[in-house]
């Protein structure tokens, strides 16, 4: 699978990571050849293989519903890069 | 006494001086945070923590004083900086994190001060633990303490928890926290002769440790012994309800489990990882290391793990998809950087851009991409699925033995910069420790034995889920036989 | 409206037929939130609900809160619905500055719960099902406030990660009429059951309003999304808007675009979403955070046998076993709190009187003051209390409207009110007797014609002599002295 321009554009676009132009070319071949080694995967027969997303050794344990947390804003916005009163601030978003 | 030479104690040894009140912590801690300070040179350390090891051991004289001093009382450990400690900035070697400061203290961390551990400082990584060398850190690379026979060039002490893997092989401190995703306790704790071990998945809380791929990552401990690595993961492991992955399990005595011959075992050696290319050392080490346990009593047998070599593949499909979604929170809205912009998805852009060093950036951008609409059977799927089949591997070879003898990594440190350019070259070093990850069985690394070139060599030893018991006894007669007593001659030390 | 009771849409090509499909978004009631401990109540200053999980700290991680999974399931029985026993969280991942982990934890492929069904009732007194197609768990996203600074957005997190049930119906409804019904009906099923308090000012339920139109019964046509929408009459507009604009466009030529768009309230129009134009993947995949969440089937058994009775089966027995009309059963089980509070009055007391009260004296004095049943300054136990006084004959009907009025602005009781006022019906015939002779005695042309054969004019008297007495003579009593006084003889 090789990974155009186009698409490392879009896909950085999805990661919102700032990908410059003269850099695509350079990580459209990276992409790529990464992509082409994982592809090895495709000789494996997983007909009906059940996906596995996590080994996983517990089953899920609920909280009681219980108010025990929050309640310290300052906690929350300490480390804010742009805070305004006790609000998080972003450039504008147009909705 | 010279200067690190309480540094260089075993954490078994300095706990039975400390409950003798032979030394104290404050003694023992001002050496490691000597030594630490004259190792400038390792690049081990993101940040130093002198003023609150100093405390944590004033506090910890103060309970061995009473009488009442936990596992690890007085005892200085590195801790990775993947590990948000409270009050204490936590960069997981990223700008992504300038200026962050946790107010929270993740559970490993917790439970080891909790049984009395001194934080000497925060060790230097691979970014988001993403890398096989410790060269990805915005902090520059860690350095091995070893260097090849008459060779003066610096290696990479193998990642990503390689500033733990430094410090512990420095004698900077007595032990180390790491994680390991695809390897990344054993595989450094190869390359610089120390013990290194990733319990099974479940055993040690996720809680408070930075995500990198949660379905892979592990903590745990690094040290210079079987016995001492034993007792730093008796005291990281636990049920934390904080962590819905982690096991309701008993904690067993990991260290009561070292003792004894391996009569009645099988240890399985997989054919599938003789890979091309091993150097004749690796090799060598291993069929040694299978010498060893037979005449320790243990019954060694052949075994095929088939999928073993898809597990890279695999994992560079799960990781980095986990991953991209894992740093979507580093977005400069709550914390860390923010690179200003007018317009919001400029400002996000910028930000990850600057934050992200080019390996993140990498692994972030694969991630999505995997996970995109019309490539998440090919890929995302396709992985979970061979991933299946890897954990199968194990299980039925788990049915015939009781444990797996491999080596830990396919070579010895190689030099810094060696595999920058070519990531699939990197990737290839994770090729017999991924597995581990996949499947969520417990490995441990022992250093074995010396390459060629006079660089520590590790030998792996994994075990079914939840039966560390078993893997620190045979890791146990491994370290009895090779007697691995080699260290690192100590070039490092500044005239500070 | 045609024969079969749509809304169809005169365009001027000919008819369409709107078709509408809704996605509800409701708070569970719980008090903490889905996957952390923080408080979920309205109306907290900015980020002091806020959990270090919700604000996505690095190393933070989700436990899932057993209420809010019952919740769930409870709706999940109330709707009829099939329960999956095994189901999976997912991150659905996008950016934006309330969404802290830049990803939602919900579920996509594996949800809690399956299909079911609502009945709804129209004016027209037909009813008609609209299909559940499912229902899913997910956290909600934090606040953004655009309109506090001229170029900053701000971010409040109280709201992220409180739980949100979604509960997604099939394009079964045809009419602004019936999604009203249906959104009505179903916020009624959710407070039944007491799964989510249905406030919808404060944002407990919201609607995305998926609407489509095509040429009667043929293929369905490209649809739009109008999001959030917090009112039935939001609903009703942008369907109204979305319907009507679809129809001109496609008869103009053009082609309806699948996107998301926004009611502006103000002007009762739909536009499209600047911030969601892009073209959206959300790159679902299971949450490894989050093993699959396994249902015990001893707990689905639990929570089926201590389900309320939901207004539906309600509102049946009201018909078989109280004896309501289908309409007045149907008002009073329309609400939990009224059904309640009817339930309440007429618990030992005859239940065609006491709906009149209800949906009459009570529902008018609520309307005047614009307040809801749960506001009512006059309790069950009261208006029960006025009631009895009524029926052992204490007041007469009148004097009962009047107390109740007093009731209503004072709080207090029939009986303190009756007391103080000295509103006790007069039965006592010698004390009406005299009123009555007073009466006969001022009015003697009028007795004259009574006694000349107008019978009628007795009424009159019955009036007046009620009238002197201050409305507190027994109207039964006056009216029998009176006819023996007046025609006897
Ligand atoms: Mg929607
Ligand atoms: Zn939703």
């Amino acid at each position: 699978m090789s990974v155009d321009k186009a698409t490392v554009r879009r896909i950085a676009h999805l990661a919102r990571i700032g990908v410059e132009e003269e850099e695509l070319e350079g990580l459209s071949g990276e992409l790529s050849s990464i992509l082409n080694w994982i592809e090895q995967l495709h000789e494996v027969d997983t007909e009906n293989v059940p996906p596995l997303a996590s080994v996983n050794h517990a089953t899920l344990l609920p909280r009681e519903d219980v108010v025990n947390d929050g309640g310290d804003p300052d906690a929350v916005l300490a480390n804010a890069p742009e805070r305004h009163d006790d609000f998080f601030a972003v450039p504008k978003v147009v909705e | 006494m010279s200067a690190g030479e309480l540094a260089g104690l075993g954490i078994a040894e300095a706990r039975r001086r400390l409950a003798a009140r032979e030394i104290s912590s404050a003694e023992l801690t001002a050496d490691c945070l000597a030594a630490v300070e004259a190792a400038d040179a390792l690049n081990a350390f993101i940040l130093k923590t002198p003023e609150t090891a100093t405390e944590m051991a004033a506090a910890a004289d103060a309970r061995l004083a009473r009488g009442d001093g936990g596992l690890l009382e007085g005892i200085p450990l590195a801790i990775k900086d993947l590990f948000c400690t409270n009050g204490i900035a936590t960069t997981t070697a990223s700008r992504i994190l300038d200026g962050f400061t946790p107010p929270y203290e993740s559970t490993v961390t917790e439970k080891l001060f909790a049984e009395g551990a001194v934080m000497v400082g925060k060790t230097n990584m691979d970014e988001f633990a993403m890398g096989s060398s410790s060269e990805t850190s915005a902090w520059g690379p860690v350095i091995n303490p070893w260097r090849a026979t008459g060779d003066n060039s610096q290696r990479s002490p193998g990642g990503s928890s390689g500033g733990s893997a430094s410090a512990v092989a420095a004698g900077l401190a007595l032990g180390a926290t790491g994680t390991d995703t695809g390897g990344s306790i054993r595989q450094p704790a190869s390359l610089t002769g120390i013990v290194g071990c990733k319990p099974t998945y479940g055993r040690c809380s996720r809680w408070g440790v930075v995500a990198f791929s949660s379905s892979l990552d592990h903590p745990g401990p690094m040290a210079r012994s079987v016995e001492d690595t034993a007792l730093l993961l008796q005291a990281m492991s636990g049920h934390d309800p904080k962590d819905s992955t982690s096991a309701d399990v008993p904690v067993p005595d990991f260290a009561a489990a070292i003792p004894g011959d391996l009569k009645g075992l099988k240890i399985g050696i997989p054919r599938e990882y003789r890979v091309d290319g091993m150097p004749d050392a690796v090799e060598t080490l291993w069929s040694t290391g299978a010498d060893w346990l037979r005449a320790a009593g243990a019954e060694v047998v052949d075994i095929s793990l088939p999928h073993t070599k898809y597990a890279l593949p695999t994992y560079y499909i799960v990781a980095p998809a986990e991953a991209s979604s894992n740093l979507a929170r580093y977005d400069g809205v709550r914390y860390g950087l923010r690179v200003a912009q007018a317009d919001v998805n400029d400002m996000y852009a910028a930000t990850r851009r600057a934050g992200f060093g080019a390996e993140v950036r990498r692994r972030v951008l694969i991630g999505t991409y995997v996970l995109s609409a019309g490539y998440y059977d090919a890929y995302y799927l396709k992985a979970q699925q061979v991933r299946r089949l890897i954990l199968r591997d194990f299980e039925e070879a788990f049915e015939r033995v009781d444990a797996i003898l491999t080596p830990t990594a396919p070579e010895a440190a190689f030099a810094i910069g060696a595999k920058s350019d070519d990531p699939i070259a990197m990737y290839l070093n994770d090729v017999f420790t991924v597995p581990g990850d996949l499947s969520g069985v417990p490995g441990i690394s022992v250093p074995a034995g010396l390459s060629a070139e006079g660089l520590p060599l590790g030998l792996q030893v994994m075990a079914r889920a939840f039966d560390e018991e078993t893997m620190f006894r045979v890791a146990g007669r491994i370290e009895d036989a090779a007697g691995f007593d080699a260290k690192p001659a100590a070039w490092w030390r500044g005239e500070s | 409206m045609s024969a079969n009771g749509q809304d169809l849409i005169q365009g001027a090509s000919g008819e369409w037929e709107v078709v509408i499909g809704l996605e509800v978004h409701a708070q569970v009631a719980s008090a903490s939130k889905l996957f952390s401990g923080a408080d979920t109540s309205f109306g907290a200053p900015p980020n002091s609900q806020v959990s270090l999980v919700d604000a996505a700290m690095p190393g933070m991680l989700p436990v899932i809160n057993r209420i809010c999974v019952e919740q769930a399931v409870r709706t999940g029985l109330g709707l009829g619905a099939a329960i999956n026993r095994v189901s999976i969280f997912d991150r659905k991942n996008y950016f934006y500055p309330d969404l802290p982990a830049g990803y939602q934890i919900s579920q996509f492929k594996n949800p809690i719960v399956g299909e079911g069904e609502v009945e709804i009732e129209l004016a027209d007194g037909r009813t008609q099902t609209v299909g559940i197609e499912r229902l899913h768990l997910e956290q909600d996203a934090g606040k953004s406030l655009h309109d506090q600074h001229p170029n900053l957005t701000y971010v409040d997190l109280n709201r992220a990660g409180v739980a949100l049930m979604e509960i997604v119906s099939k394009p079964d409804m045809r009419s602004a009429e019936e999604a009203g019904a249906y959104l009505r009906k179903l916020r009624a099923i959710l407070r039944y059951l007491g799964t989510c308090d249905g406030n919808m000012q404060e944002g407990s339920m919201r609607a995305d309003v998926n609407v489509s139109v095509r040429r009667p019964g043929a293929e369905l046509g490209t649809r739009t999304e109008t999001k959030n929408l917090n009112s039935v009459r939001f609903v009703e507009q942008a369907i109204h808007y979305e319907a009507r604009r679809q129809v001109d466009l496609i008869e103009g030529g053009g082609q309806v675009v699948q996107q998301t768009r926004l009611l502006d309230t103000e002007r009762g129009i739909t536009r499209e979403m600047r911030s969601k134009e892009e073209a959206h993947d959300y790159r679902y995949f299971p949450d490894p955070d989050l093993l699959p969440l396994e249902l015990e089937e001893e707990m689905i058994a639990r929570i089926r046998s201590e389900l309320p009775e939901l207004p539906d089966a309600k509102r049946a027995r009201y018909v078989a076993e109280l004896g309501l009309s289908d309409y007045d059963a149907g008002v009073l089980v329309a609400e939990k709190e009224t059904a309640d509070f009817f339930e309440t009055v007429a618990a030992g007391r005859e239940a065609k009187t006491v709906a009149n009260w209800v949906m009459g004296d009570f529902f008018g004095q609520l309307n005047r003051s614009g307040l809801d049943v749960a506001d009512s300054p006059v309790s069950a136990a009261q208006l029960g209390g006025l009631l009895d006084l009524l029926d052992d004959g204490t007041i007469s009907q009148r004097i009962a409207k009047q107390v109740f009025e007093t009731m209503f602005q004072s709080g207090e009781d029939a009986r303190t009110i009756v007391e103080r006022e000295g509103l006790t019906q007069v039965s006592d015939s010698s004390e009406i007797e005299a009123l009555i002779d007073t009466v006969i005695a001022e009015n003697p042309d009028r007795v004259a014609e009574i006694r000349g054969g107008k019978d009628k004019l007795v009424g009159w008297f019955v009036g007046q002599v009620m009238k002197a007495s201050q409305g507190k003579a027994n109207p039964q009593l006056v009216n029998q002295l009176l006819r023996d006084k007046l025609l006897a003889g």
